[in-house]
Order: structure tokens, then sequence, then C-alpha cells
């Protein structure tokens, strides 16, 4: 990779030890109904602390859906959702926000502010959340991006964007403010492998300098057991297997078995 | 059969009370954000451009042929009865109580409603919204509130050069071109038309563009499902609008005469 920014070395998660305390997010018999169809069905589901969660399952599976979950978008239609021990929906409007300071989150679909430049994007939260200067932001701003790869992209804007570049803008405003949570919808997806690796590096290192919580939606099968602690795999708004990647690599579970092997044989028929 | 019919209707019901809290919630919410400080200045004064001052030339343009078109009609109606001299006053009374107002905030909501609608819905559909909300930062406030505060500046500025414009319009037809004495084009006008009068056309354009303003923010916050969602909801936001713009007049002036 010619670009000096984006480190290129292999960088390793580490194992997940013991755990650190209760799990962060947890969510207890969460069900949704979304226009007469149950998205999520009697989600059980806990977040470890300081560790970085994947999220694997089909596409329709309910991952998005779950994620808007945990940052408090979507309200379950029963269950609950705790965050450090405490309902989500228990909180006023006022200190809901005030909760999600402690999150970065990347949407499927980037979510730019398409009103706004590169570089603005990036800075918008640092300008709105924090009382850094504008050499401060400044300097934020181009240490990020030149992370993800995308110095002397500034001052473009969203429509001039690849589907990658819109991802990685993405990834550095949801990590930018350094927070205590981190949720990706599929922040590798659309990248050519090469960036992808850089990416998947960059999340590694940066979690080794701050030990932050992630979970991170994801279809890149079976690399994806290499960059995280825990995994969770979802189907039909279930969680149907959830361990260590070791656990969830060598599950019995047929539907686990032919995702993670990526089979056309098996319980899900698509012809 | 009968349970259906009176399960439907209950639903019905259900949903259509739900949308009117929605729409109140909505509202107050707007109101109270917009009133209650720390204020965004720079993005009141940017909406303020977008609302009021790229709509000056369309407002102009209507004005001076609304004038005109009044003082031409007005002309041969009052000639009828020998009292051309009246013109002035008929001009300026249409223009202040009724047309002034009303007109302009059916130009605004074309221009500029319509693209508020776009705008928000655009940004609801492409998760921009809920973006702002996982940065812990009210949507209403940051989208909202300044849009409300432009308008409620905007149209009532507007509707006052509406009616100026549109009087100086017919002063153009009514005296340049029909030859009526200007003195008594201006004559009347000053002892016909009543502070009531303006002060019950400034009520109107408030209302107005708080109804405006309101409709097409909530249509375009409320968007769902992608591009089509967005053109439904930016044409509904301009039928609505418009349809309560003269309804409310209906109601305004019974209520303010
Ligand atoms: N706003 C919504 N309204 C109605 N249904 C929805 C909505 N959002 C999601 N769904 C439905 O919920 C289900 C799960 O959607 P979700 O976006 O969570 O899938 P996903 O697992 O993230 O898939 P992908 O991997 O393709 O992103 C789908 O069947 C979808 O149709
Ligand atoms: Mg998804």
């Amino acid at each position: 990779m010619s670009d000096p920014g984006i480190p290129c070395e292999p960088c390793s998660v580490g194992p997940p030890g013991d755990p650190e305390g209760e799990p962060i997010l947890r969510l207890e018999g969460v069900e949704t109904v979304l226009e007469g169809k149950k998205v999520l069905d009697h989600i059980d589901l806990d977040v470890p602390r300081n560790r970085i969660t994947a999220i694997i399952g089909l596409s329709g599976a309910g991952k998005s859906v779950l994620l808007r979950h945990m940052i408090g978008l979507m309200k379950p239609d029963r269950g609950r959702v705790l965050l450090d021990g405490a309902d989500l929906m228990k909180y006023s409007r006022k200190e809901l926000f005030e909760v999600r300071k402690r999150f970065g989150m990347l949407f499927q679909s980037g979510a730019l502010f398409d009103s706004l430049d590169v570089f603005e994007n990036v800075a918008f939260p640092l300008r709105e959340k924090t009382n850094l200067d504008e050499t401060g932001i400044r300097e934020r701003v181009r240490v990020i991006l030149r992370k993800v790869g995308l110095e002397g992209s500034e001052e473009k804007f969203p429509d001039e964007l690849s589907g990658g570049m819109v991802r990685r803008v993405a990834l550095a405003r949801a990590m930018v403010m350094d927070p205590e949570i981190i949720l990706l919808d599929e922040p590798t997806t659309g990248l050519d492998p090469i960036i992808r690796n850089s990416i998947l590096n960059l999340i590694c290192r940066t979690y080794q300098d701050h030990k932050f919580t992630m979970v991170m939606i994801s279809h890149d099968i079976p690399d994806i057991f290499h960059w995280c602690h825990h995994v969770v795999v979802v189907h039909g708004g279930k969680v149907i297997e959830a361990g260590s990647p070791e656990a969830v690599r060598n599950s019995t579970n047929p539907f686990v078995r032919q995702l993670v092997e990526g089979d056309i044989h098996g319980p899900v028929q698509l012809m | 059969m009968l349970f259906r019919v009176a399960e439907w209707l209950g639903g019905k019901a259900l949903g259509a009370t739900r949308r009117l809290g929605r729409t109140g919630v909505f509202l107050s919410s707007a109101v109270r954000n917009a009133v209650v400080p720390p204020y965004r200045g720079r993005e009141i004064v940017k909406q303020i451009h977008f609302i009021g001052v790229k709509s000056l030339f369309v407002i102009v343009l209507t004005a001076a042929f609304t004038g005109m078109v009044l003082s031409l009609q007005g002309y041969y109606t009052l000639r009828k009865f020998g009292s051309e001299g009246l013109l002035g006053a008929v001009v300026a009374l249409s223009l202040i109580r009724e047309l002034g107002p009303v007109l302009t905030a059916l130009m605004v909501t074309g221009r500029a409603g319509s693209a508020l609608t776009a705008e928000i819905g655009i940004m609801r559909i492409g998760e921009q919204i809920d973006s702002l909300e996982t940065m812990g930062i009210d949507p209403v406030r940051f989208l909202v509130a300044p849009r409300f505060v432009a308008a409620l500046v905007s149209v009532p500025l507007l509707t006052a050069i509406f009616d100026v414009v549109g009087i100086y319009g017919g002063y153009l037809v009514g005296v340049k071109l029909l030859g009526l004495d200007p003195g008594q084009y201006f004559g009347h006008m000053r002892s016909s038309v009543e502070l009531v009068d303006v002060i019950n056309g400034v009520w109107k354009s408030i209302a107005f563009s708080l109804l405006i303003v309101w409709v097409c923010t909530f249509k375009g916050f409320f968007t769902e499902r992608g591009a089509e969602g967005v053109s439904r909801a930016t044409t509904s936001a301009v039928v609505i609008s418009s349809v309560l713009v003269l309804v409310g007049d209906y109601v305004l002036t019974s209520v303010l005469l």
C-alpha cells in the first residue's frame, strides 16, 4: 500500500481473556415487530465490555435493526436494552442524548451529511460536542483522515466519493470522538481487499490503544474471526449462536456450519 | 362481518389520532426549541436567505402583476358606478387584507416549502437524521427550529414587500395607463386603510408562515420509503399547506373582522 498513513503490518486483537466485569450492553427478550413482521424475535444478547463483538448472519436477518436497538434509535415492543444495567427505554430524550455521547456509530449507508464536505463531516461531532478550537479540530481531523487513507480528499463532497470512500469517512466520523462504545454496520463491505485489511488493522490498532467496546456487523466470514473476541450469529431475528470465534467455528448448528463454510447446500436454500 | 368493519374503522381512527398527536408533539417541540436558547444564529441566517431572500424575485413579480390586474379590473368595475377615484383604496385594501398574505404564503409554499420538505426528507431516508440522533444532537433543534424562526421572520417581511409592490403595480396601471389622478389614488388610500387592516394582515402572515413551515418540515421529517417517499411527501406538503392557507384565511378573516 503506497499510502504511509495506513498501517499494513498484521495486527492482532489478542485473546478475549476473562470478561472485564459485567457486559456493557445487554439485551433481554427483545422483540420488535415492523409492519407486521417480527424482525427481532426474543433476542437475548450480551456485549462484553472492552471487547470486539462481531455480528454475522444472512442479509435481512435483522442485524442492522439489532444495532439500532443498542443505541436507542429503535424501541423494542417487548424486552429491555440495558446499558451498564440501566434500561435505555427508561431514559428521557434528553438523558438519552447525554448517554449517546458514549457511542460512535457507522451506518450501513454511511449517512454522511451531503451539505458538508469530507472535512466538515468528520469535524462535525467535534464542533457540536466539544470545546476544541479550530486548530485542535483541524489537527484531530487531519490525523484520523490520514489513518483511513483519505488525506487530500478533505474538500470533496459526499456525492463525489466512491462507496468505499464514503464508508471510510463515516468510519472516521464514528471514531473521531474516541467513543467508549463503537457500533459499526458493515465497515468493510464494498472495500477492495487491501483497503479492507488496512481498515481492520486500523480498528485493531485503535483498539490496542483505547480498549473500547466495539460491535461490528460483517459479512467477511471467515476472515472476521481473526478480528474479534466474540461472535454472535443472527438468523431470522433470533440469536442462534454466540461465543468465541473458536466456539462458533466449531458449532454443530447446521445453519452456523453452512454460514461459516459458505456452503450452498444446507438448511438455507436459495435456489 | 360487522366486527370486521368496526375493527377497521377503529384502526383507522386510532391511526388518525396517533398521526394528529404526532403533529402536535412535533409542533410544540419545534416551537420550544426555536424559542429556548442557545440559538443557531448562522443556520437561521442561512435559512432566512433561503426562504426569504431567494423568494424575493418571485414575490416582486407576482405582487406587481397582482396589483396591476387588480387595478385594471377595479377601474372598469368602479367606473360603472362613477367612483373610479376609489381605485387606490380598493387596490390597497384587497392587497393588505387578503391578497398580500395569501399569495405570499402560496408562493413561499411553492418555492421554499417544497424544497424544505425535500431537503429534510432526503436527510431522513439517507439516515442523516438518525446519525444526528446517535451523536446526541436533537434533530428537531438542529434542523427544524432554525427553519421555524426563519419562516416566521421572512414571510411577514415578504408580505409587506408584496403589499408595497402590489400597490405600486396598481398605481402604474391606474395612474400611468388609465390616467387617474395620482393624488386621488393615494389620497383615498390613506383615508380608508386603517391601522387595524395592516395589523390583521400581519397576523395572517404570521399564522400562514407557521402553518407552512410546520406542514413542510413535518412532512419531510417523517418521510418513509426512499426517493418515492420524498416525492410523495413533497407533493402532499405543498397541497396541504396551500389548502390550509386558504381555509385558514377564511377562518382568520371571520375571526378578525
Ligand atoms: N424501517 C423498517 N420498516 C419495516 N421493515 C424493516 C425496516 N427496517 C428493516 N426492516 C425489515 O427487517 C428485516 C431485517 O432488516 P435488517 O436491515 O436488520 O437486515 P440486515 O441483517 O442488516 O441485512 P443486511 O445484511 O442486508 O444489511 C428485513 O426483513 C427488513 O425488511
Ligand atoms: Mg444491515
